[in-house]
């Protein structure tokens, strides 16, 4: 067999994908939210924008999250965490991706990490990249992942915590082109 | 090749200068391979309880005061892996345009008119073999700002999850025989050995007799299950 091939998800996917984001009146299966109040782990913000080649921030991108439980664990049965999460930058006025989730616990030895799939208008198949931690700097230095990127691209695959009023988050940008791009994987 | 990975032979390049928007925001760096791990053998389940009552039915999902306008047609395929396995139970979402080419998506400013009986969004799980169906309307084709007089040929947006995270596909469903496809770059940025796989099939078999044509699109994903740290 033949794979089907990927297109674009074009700038229209937000009231089939993620309707209730976008005020649409449908349901949506996933959105920025991960957690309830009785998620277990450390409850954290992820924020960034998804930058083009010309250092725009794009507000027709959608960002998909797929992680560990605070256990390390996925698609865990005794919690009803699910570990995925999807959000399209055209609602917030800087056309950020933001996530409420917790920090996942390390997974089969790897550093702490989210899986993130990067879907926009102008790309024709998405882009995998990872997501890894600024206060893990040692597991960050084992991870077998990681170590396969050149050393001066690794910080690109880095989110800066911050404490704030609102609490732990993590600051990273999606940059698509330039000295700054960020690292995408061939999964 | 792995039969895991994804094959380049069929994907478009992220670079398609014909379809202007990739141009800043291809990534321009060569992708780095990835060995997969649990994180990459693993991915979100959906099923049955994600879907609502008339999910699979645009007809009568977006119903306010009578029937959406158009041509009713059933769309309706299996969703394997590439071994040729069904995959079951595996969510199925779809957007698209109304019969007069017009998204409902506040963005869109395409001078046609909307539809107060069509959403135009719905989804479904597929079953035992795979199979997943739905109800509604041929989207009509649409003008693009991409070129002087362009046009998206009449399309169906899929997106589609498989059995873990390096399934992950979103992609679009083309009618056979569409004039617009030899013009329109999204679809021309396949590689041409593969675009006729993005075209559905009329299926006199899918039709219902005085009420609906029928189209069938098989969708093929990656393999099944990567064992992590296979490809060392
Ligand atoms: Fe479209």
């Amino acid at each position: 067999m033949t794979q089907t091939p990927s297109q674009t998800v074009g700038p229209y996917f937000a009231y089939g994908l993620s309707p209730q984001q976008y005020l649409y009146n449908h349901t949506s299966i996933a959105s920025g939210n991960l957690r309830t109040s009785s998620t277990q782990g450390e409850p954290i913000t992820i924020k960034g924008r998804v930058l083009d080649g010309q250092g725009n921030a794009i507000p027709d991108a959608m960002i998909e999250i797929w992680q560990a439980d605070a256990k390390g664990q996925y698609n865990p049965t005794d919690s009803d965490f699910k570990g995925f999460g999807r959000f399209g930058t055209g609602t917030d006025p800087e056309a950020q991706f933001i996530f409420q989730t917790i920090k996942p616990a390390s997974v089969d030895g790897q550093a702490p990490h989210i899986t993130v799939v990067v879907f926009m208008r102008g790309l024709l198949t998405h882009a995998y990249t990872r997501l890894y931690f600024s206060d893990e700097t040692t597991e960050n230095q084992k991870d077998i992942i990681l170590n396969t990127v050149p050393e001066e691209r690794k910080n690109t695959l880095i989110a800066q915590r911050q404490e704030t009023p609102e609490g732990i988050v993590y600051q990273w940008d999606i940059v698509m082109q330039g000295e700054q791009e960020t690292v995408f994987f061939d999964v | 090749m792995n039969h895991n990975q994804r094959d380049w032979e069929v994907h478009p390049p992220y670079l398609y200068p014909d379809y202007k928007s990739t141009v800043f925001r291809a990534p321009s760096k060569p992708l780095i391979p990835m060995k997969h791990t649990l994180s990459e053998s693993t991915g979100p389940v959906y099923g049955q309880d994600s879907v609502g009552q008339f999910d699979n039915d645009l007809t009568k999902n977006g119903i306010r005061n009578g029937e959406p306008l158009g041509e009713r047609i059933v769309v309706s395929g299996r969703i394997l892996d590439i071994d040729g396995r069904p995959i079951k139970n595996t969510l199925v979402e779809i957007w698209q345009a109304n019969a007069a080419g017009r998204y409902i998506h506040k963005v869109d400013q395409h001078n046609a008119p909307l539809d107060p009986n069509f959403f135009g969004g719905g989804r479904c799980v597929t079953d035992e073999n795979g199979r997943y169906t739905f109800m509604t309307i041929k989207p009509g084709a649409y003008p693009w700002g991409n070129h002087p007089n362009a046009w998206r040929p009449n399309h169906i947006h899929f997106s589609l999850f498989g059995s873990n995270i390096t399934n992950r596909l979103v992609t679009q469903m083309y009618f056979p025989g569409d004039p617009l496809l030899q013009y329109d770059p999204i679809y021309q940025g396949v590689p041409e050995k593969a675009r006729h796989l993005l075209v559905s099939q009329f299926d006199l078999s899918l039709t219902q007799p005085d009420f609906a044509l029928g189209y069938n699109f098989d969708i093929v994903l990656r393999g099944h299950n990567a064992t992590p740290f296979e490809n060392q």
